[in-house]
């Protein structure tokens, strides 16, 4: 868990996979303010290019990326547009 | 240069950047539906959910092969033809009978496939339907395709955005699109 970021939403999904975890997320990411961050957990191995693709043609920014031991990933978005 | 010539150079350049906005690639997918196999159908509802996702609009053009994946399972229509009857026992009636393009053996891998899709959560191919109603993916239905194989509107599913439209309809998204696929 990254301690500088501050959460607004959480959004799990684990044991989703491809097209569901961008298809979740940009839906999900207007749920939350402009400005406000969310945090994304994938299992899906193709989420980490996924992600970054989507963040580029839909304007929002991922701030961090975070993978421990198990399969988890972590994606903090902010809500950019 | 006085004031009258600047606003008709003016009045022009906004004639020709309607002109050209008019011709310009939107942020839209468009792809032809030909294939009836399961596997390809499966990647086309990924493809254009994933459109979506990404801020594209999405347009699927069913055709020839696909145009029976679209028959309501549940619907059944009478005043068919020799043709008709025949093709519409031949061909998969809807979703729930569509197949691998390889590796069928005689059914078994197809439902091989199913069952391993469900274990890994992917969704299967009425639940990608489901989703891209939700997201306002439009789907059109050949005509052409309806009328050769004998099948009538009322026997095929009920879609928020269904549109029964001929080529040239289909040409009209496809030509505005940034993203065009035969499937």
């Amino acid at each position: 868990m990254s301690d500088d970021i501050k959460v607004d939403k959480v959004f799990d999904l684990k044991g989703l996979p491809c097209p569901m975890p961008v298809v979740k997320v940009s839906k999900g990411i207007k749920e939350v303010e402009i400005g406000q961050v969310i945090e994304a957990q994938s299992t899906d191995p193709g989420s980490l290019t996924d992600f970054p693709a989507w963040a580029r043609t839909s304007g929002n920014e991922i701030l961090k990326t975070e993978q421990d031991d198990s399969d988890v990933i972590k994606f903090y978005i902010k809500r950019n547009v | 240069m006085d004031m009258q010539n600047i606003e008709k150079e003016f009045a022009e350049f906004k004639s020709q950047l309607a002109a050209l906005e008019k011709k310009t690639a939107e942020d839209k997918l468009s792809m032809v539906v030909f294939s009836g196999d399961l596997d390809k159908i499966i990647a086309a509802f990924v493809i254009a959910t994933g459109a979506v996702a990404m801020g594209m609009e999405a347009v699927m053009f069913f055709t020839f092969w696909g145009t029976p994946v679209l028959r309501d399972a549940k619907k059944s229509v009478g005043g068919k033809d020799t043709f008709g009857k025949m093709f519409g026992t031949m061909l998969p009636k809807g979703m729930g009978q569509v197949k691998l393009s390889k590796m069928n053996m005689g059914g078994m891998g197809t439902a091989m496939m199913k069952s391993l899709m469900k274990k890994k959560n992917v969704a299967s191919l009425e639940q990608f339907l489901e989703m891209a109603e939700e997201l306002g993916v439009r789907i059109f239905v050949c005509e052409m395709s309806m009328d050769l194989m004998g099948f009538k509107r009322e026997e095929m599913i009920e879609y928020k955005n269904l549109t029964f439209c001929g080529v040239a309809k289909f040409l009209e998204e496809a030509a505005h699109s940034k993203v065009q696929l035969f499937i």
